[in-house]
């Protein structure tokens, strides 16, 4: 007799969100990226199509990342200091789909760049690189409320993906991108019940929901991404049961994360069973990338070209359809 | 939960003077409201003084269709009506409704498959309602094993226990409960289960709170629809809130804006 496999059949899926525009679009990029579409859960090829890869943006920031350890910086050691040179050998030389600027340097505690300061680095970055761009605030609420509007207004027409919206602060960047037709990046930490109520009030303020991708708030490896894995997972079958307020694609801010572990940044003379610390690192980035993978994570956000590398291979093996 | 709207049939007054004149209007204004207000099945019947049901059914089906996208849910005891009106339905609809009479079976399931509809079987026979829980989930397997005869997908299928009025029949609610129940164990996928709402509190002057309380008791052991009142707010509220208690929606503050905004 012959054996049934017993497939889900799931009323929902995950929107598509585009990034970037061409010229023929208004815009300046040479490619554009697609995610999301996805009809099942992650990788489960045979119960519904995929029709989006996962992809990787790679990091680049507005000032020195001087914290960064060793081991990071080495590979971008000529190029930290200029964004547009650093988002170029991210695209050239280690093959990023996409390049993700985070404004650090505006933060007014460091260098204090002015919004005039910030949105000349956004353009020389799309100027250098043909991939389409994220741009993030420093993080500063007021002064992100005032960077980001200028961003987005200078960079009207290349179809960003910019953040983040939170539940206190999202009204004047969401604003933003309504006004000059932007994406949002919507950020709630682990909390999948905010998570969706900071969609419904954005999408209330007039922005759609296929403008919409949103930050889980990701734990490192070893960091509590057991609890990011649950929220994804929730949220995914939330969105494959028809919940279409949770079914914005997602990003995850990986490279943050794992560099952050005292995994990735004790010396090896600390801790000598652990090895080599520029192994460590590298491989810490990578593991938290694959893990969030398998939670259905759309946009990856990484740092070291080695962990970048290995994950790409690790999406390429998974999008191989299998027969059930 | 499935809620399909009850208001477009001909018992009420309005649709029933729309019917006669052919006046499509009172039939649109309820199909927007009823959208609206978050059903996701809108039921049409012509009521009992349309002259001529197979042509009625159809010119209203047509009607509906032109101020939604929501499905139909096809409610007439005149199987030709229905045979006529289902190759106009712009999205598969649902037949309402099939009682477990062999002859009845025969007659509707190939109906729905042909034109993948889901069909609502009635847990009853010409003979009428049973009364223990038993007997109506005898009913109930009669009508899973046509629909595994049939081809028809048990997703496909909706059972109705039928709910009595709790005034004159009120040891029936309970069974209906068990019977809800005992649907969901049948068959793997499970047919899908479906009550007329309204029929419980018939007569009594608390209906809106019978209605809703009758809704989330059914909901907890496995109420998947109901043909109901949708601009009853408090009663989808309540839906609303019960899929919550099941953990079949995730929680946010807007939760029961969120449940009507569905389709």
């Amino acid at each position: 007799m012959a054996v049934q496999i017993i497939k889900e059949r799931n009323t929902g899926k995950i929107n598509t969100v585009a990034i970037g525009a061409t010229k023929e679009q208004g815009g300046t990029r040479t490619s554009i990226v697609t995610v999301g579409g996805d009809a099942a859960l992650p990788f489960l090829h045979f119960e519904g199509e995929m029709p989006h890869k996962p992809v990787i943006a790679m990091e680049v920031q507005s000032r020195v990342p001087a914290q960064w350890n060793d081991v990071l910086k080495q590979p971008f050691a000529d190029v930290l200091g200029d964004p547009a040179a650093w988002a170029k050998k991210c695209v050239d030389m280690y093959g990023a789909e996409l390049i993700y600027l985070k404004l650090s340097g505006a933060d007014p505690d460091l260098e204090n760049q002015s919004p005039e300061e910030c949105v000349s680095i956004v353009k020389n970055v799309l100027a250098a690189v043909g991939v389409p761009l994220i741009v993030v605030g420093c993080g500063n609420e007021d002064k992100d409320n005032v960077v980001l509007p200028a961003v987005a207004e200078a960079a009207a027409g290349e179809n960003l993906l910019i953040g983040v919206a939170e539940q206190e602060n999202y009204k004047s960047v969401v604003a933003a991108a309504m006004v000059h037709k932007h994406n949002v990046i919507a950020l709630t930490p682990c909390d999948i019940n905010i998570c969706k109520q900071l969609n419904i009030l954005i999408t209330e303020m007039g922005l759609g929901l296929d403008r919409v991708v949103v930050d889980p708030g990701a734990g490192g490896l070893g960091y509590g991404i057991e609890y990011t894995y649950s929220i994804l997972e929730r949220g995914r079958l939330g969105a494959l049961q028809g919940d279409k307020m949770l079914s914005t694609p997602v990003i995850a801010t990986v490279g943050y994360e794992a560099w952050r572990a005292k995994e990735a940044n004790a010396p090896a003379s600390d801790f000598p069973a652990w090895g080599e610390q520029s192994e460590r690192g590298v491989l810490w980035e990578a593991m938290t990338a694959t893990a969030l993978l398998q939670g259905g994570v759309h946009i990856l956000v990484m740092r070291h070209p080695e962990a970048v590398s290995l994950v790409r291979k690790n999406i390429g093996a998974l999008m191989v359809p299998q027969a059930v | 939960m499935i809620l399909i709207g009850e208001r477009i049939n001909g018992m009420f007054k309005d649709i029933g003077k729309a019917v006669q004149e052919w006046d499509p209007k009172p039939l649109q204004e309820w199909a927007k409201k009823q959208e609206a207000a978050g059903a996701h099945y809108l039921d049409i019947n012509t009521g009992p003084n349309a002259e001529d049901q197979v042509k009625t059914l159809k010119w209203m089906a047509e009607a509906v269709q032109e101020v939604t996208n929501l499905p139909l849910c096809l409610d007439c005891t005149n199987f030709d009506a229905i045979e006529a009106a289902l190759p106009v339905l712009k999205r598969p609809g649902m037949i309402n409704s099939c009682k477990c009479e062999q002859e009845e079976i025969d007659r509707l399931f190939p109906l729905a498959v042909n034109y993948n509809a889901a069909i609502i079987g009635l847990c009853m026979t010409n003979k009428g309602v049973p009364k223990s829980a038993e007997d109506r989930t005898a009913f109930a397997m009669e009508l899973v094993a046509n629909a595994d005869a049939y081809g028809l997908p048990f997703e496909d299928l909706y059972l109705d226990p039928i709910a009595l009025p709790v005034n004159v029949a009120q040891e029936h609610a309970v069974e209906v409960l068990e019977t809800i129940r005992q649907i969901k164990l049948l068959s793997n996928p499970a047919p899908r289960t479906t009550v007329g709402l309204s029929n419980v509190s018939q007569k009594t002057p608390h209906r809106p709170l019978i209605n809703r309380t009758f809704a989330t008791m059914a909901m907890a052991v496995g109420l998947d629809s109901a043909i109901l009142d949708v601009m009853d707010d408090m009663m989808v509220d309540a839906i609303a809130t019960g899929r919550l208690i099941l953990n079949k929606d995730i929680y946010c503050d807007s939760y029961q804006k969120v449940f009507r905004q569905h389709s």
